[in-house]
């Protein structure tokens, strides 16, 4: 996983609330095997006009040009500001795997769905939650103003918008120690290998019927 | 000390403390299916891992299996490779699968309590949000995603922080007519898709403790949708007797031991929760959904409600993107709402139970001309062969319903069944999104006998009228 430090970029406002993963990344590319590639189908439905289907060529297809994304001002974004409960819906991890794909690093909203607040940080991306009137007032500041970026500081918990102004934001200690040193956490949990092992040791004395073979 | 149910099984399962407040959590079960599984096996292999109790898992393909004739396989290339990788993975790492040919195959929330896989006080995970159908056992049942498929794989426990706890308690009985499905849309309706984020729910009351495990499975399966982590009923004789004499479930002594231990799965009387709801089950009537979210619900008396009514402007601003994808005037009888086709099945309403309610509404009557489609679509293969068994096959396509092979199908549309643009559907789902049944499709969530009704007059109906007639 790549290590997420701090980060300067554009930002894109999605201003709706309840995104659902069908929407982030609807289910026909689901049938995909790998991590990537996932970025081109991004908001597919809001996106294009015409219908995606996997493996499409998504350069020549007709796009529609209400759609944030699709604003050259935009482009290269690399900050999503999002309504409330972004990432509703499925457990789908190719819904941060689309994201991260199409170059979004941190996504800002008032509150996240919870299984997808936790697949962002198993991809490093960061989820960052701020008040619903901070959010309000950087989507319309980003709206008013072309080119408008954010600077991130993991380490200091910090949104710095271009005025000068600095945001705090709250993050669980363990994740952001993953996030800002790019750690696999099987490989962390397989430190404490003997502990499962005895765990299993006693359960299996308590509670046999779990360890039937299934 | 008091306990709820939630801390009972929780504590059970801590392997340790860690020093930042999360808890490694040791998985009893882990539920397997095609689409979010082929990255983690992927994973495993890249770094050299074998996965830690390959007993512990099950798996079998759901989401992509056509729902017609198999027999010669999936037409879908990119479907059958990802079928092909699960039976694959499955092989190389030792993993017991209920292929696409074997009877035992289903919608993986279907296939895990028939089989006795899924057991009280156990913790369950899935690679699919709806696996907090398993909580109407008593178990601690999440959804993850394949980050986390391939961490359970490798170490058979989960890094997890302690949710909140939250009790719903539904006082009284529950009318005629109305169903754990009503129960749950009406529950989401009131406290809205986040409203149970960050929250473990039991569900309580002399209306959950009525309802069969079937009624419980709809209801903890839909607790996702109001953004909980999972949804939990305690255990009971209902309970017991649906478990006892699965094919997994244990027998003889090691039966006796496990009942004993599951008695003790309730929430003590004076257990704390952060937050507490009650409602009366007499409010509780049909549900019809006429938005883009579950949340978006409303009784099938009522009508469909205006963009002024809403509680504020963002609730206000996605009411109206919905009216408009759903094409819905405000003020609209929910029963003047015509459907164009009809889905029962899904893992909220796809076992015998709702297949039964559906064929009873049905039975000697036809589908409305303005019907393309209705069709039913067992949860497993083995409620297919009970329902056949029964006959309630026959009763479908007499009354002109397609009757098909188990799996997802139209409930997320990844095979063929899908909706066209414009297309409104009758569905027993779960998710009524944007796109969900298909780009541009109008779903309108349900209950398997409101689906029915719906299909055979072509318009909502309140099933309960039919009801009284019988
Ligand atoms: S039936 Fe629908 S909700 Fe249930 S597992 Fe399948 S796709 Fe998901």
């Amino acid at each position: 996983m790549q290590a997420f430090t701090q980060l300067e970029g554009i930002v894109v406002p999605l201003d709706r609330a309840n995104v659902d993963t069908d929407a982030i990344i609807p289910k026909q590319f689901l049938k995909s095997i790998k991590r990537t590639g996932y970025g081109p189908y991004l908001f597919d439905e809001w996106r294009y006009e015409d219908r995606g289907e996997p493996g499409m060529d998504c350069t020549h297809r007709p796009k529609r040009k209400d759609f944030v994304l699709n604003q050259p001002r935009y482009r290269g974004a690399s900050i999503l500001l999002a309504g409330e409960n972004f990432g509703c819906g499925s457990s789908r991890e190719h819904a941060p795997w689309a994201l991260l794909d199409y170059g979004f690093r941190c996504i800002i909203a008032p509150s996240f769905a919870d299984i997808f607040y936790n697949n962002c940080f198993k991809n490093g991306i960061l989820p960052i939650v701020l008040p619903a009137e901070t959010v309000r007032r950087l989507m319309e500041a980003c709206e008013a103003q072309e080119g408008y970026r954010l600077r991130i500081d993991l380490q200091a918990q910090t949104v710095t918008t271009p005025s000068g102004e600095v945001l705090h934001f709250e993050i669980d200690a363990f994740r952001k120690h993953c996030l800002l040193n790019g750690l696999d956490d099987i490989g962390l949990t397989l430190q404490h290998a003997d502990e499962i092992r005895a765990y299993e040791a006693r359960r299996k004395q308590e509670a046999p019927w779990l360890f039937m073979r299934a | 000390m008091a306990k709820t149910l939630f801390d009972k099984v929780w504590d059970q399962h801590v392997v340790r403390e860690n020093d930042d407040g999360s808890t490694l959590l040791y998985i009893d079960r882990h539920l397997v299916h095609e689409v979010t599984s082929p990255q983690a096996f992927e994973g495993l292999r890249l770094a050299g891992r074998k996965p830690w109790r390959p007993a512990a898992a099950v798996a079998t393909p759901d989401h992509n299996v056509p729902t017609v004739d198999r027999s010669r396989g999936i037409a879908d290339p990119v479907s059958r490779q990802q079928v092909e990788a699960l039976d694959a993975n499955c092989r190389e790492f030792g993993i017991l699968e209920f292929g696409m040919q074997d009877e035992r195959q289903g919608i993986v929330h279907v296939v895990g309590p028939e089989q006795g896989l899924t057991l009280p006080g156990m913790t369950v995970v899935c690679g699919d949000s709806h696996t907090s159908t398993h909580g109407a056992f008593g178990a601690i049942a999440m959804g993850i995603g394949t980050s986390e498929v391939e961490h359970v794989l490798a170490t058979q426990c989960l890094i997890q922080k302690k949710p909140k706890l939250m009790r719903i308690t539904i006082d009284g009985p529950l009318p005629l007519g109305v169903t754990g499905k009503d129960m749950a849309l009406f529950i989401i309706g009131r406290i809205g898709t986040a409203g149970g984020t960050g929250h473990a729910i039991e569900f309580a009351g002399e209306a959950v403790r009525a309802l069969s495990m079937e009624g419980r499975m709809s209801l903890c399966n839909m607790a996702i949708e109001a953004g909980a982590r999972c949804g939990m009923v305690a255990v009971d004789e209902v309970t017991l007797d649906y478990v006892r004499n699965r094919p997994f479930a244990p027998k003889g002594e090691l039966w006796d031991a496990a009942e004993r231990a599951w008695r003790a799965l309730y929430s003590d009387p004076d257990a704390h929760f952060d937050r507490e709801l009650r409602f009366d089950a007499a409010e509780i009537e049909p549900q019809v959904s006429w938005g883009t979210s579950p949340e978006m619900v409303v009784p099938v008396t009522g009508r469909v409600p205006a963009p002024e009514e809403a509680a504020n402007e963002v609730q206000a601003a996605s009411w109206r993107r919905a009216l408009e994808y759903m094409d819905l005037k405000p003020h609209t009888p929910i029963t003047e709402i015509q459907v164009d086709k009809v889905f029962i099945g899904s893992c909220t309403n796809g076992r015998i139970e709702d297949l039964r309610a559906a064929a009873h509404v049905v039975r000697g009557r036809h589908v409305a001309e303005n019907v393309r489609l209705a069709m039913a679509v067992p949860g497993s293969g083995l409620v297919k062969r009970q329902a056949e068994a029964e006959g309630l096959d026959k009763v479908f396509i007499e009354a002109g319903f397609e009757w098909r092979e188990p799996g997802c199908s139209m409930c997320l549309a990844m095979n063929a069944d899908r909706l066209e643009p414009g297309e409104r559907c009758a569905s027993t789902s779960n998710r009524n999104f944007e796109g969900r049944q298909g780009m541009g499709g109008r779903t309108h969530l349900v209950s398997p006998a409101m689906a029915a009704a719906a299909a055979i007059a072509g318009h909502f109906v309140d099933v309960r009228n039919w009801q009284e007639e019988q």
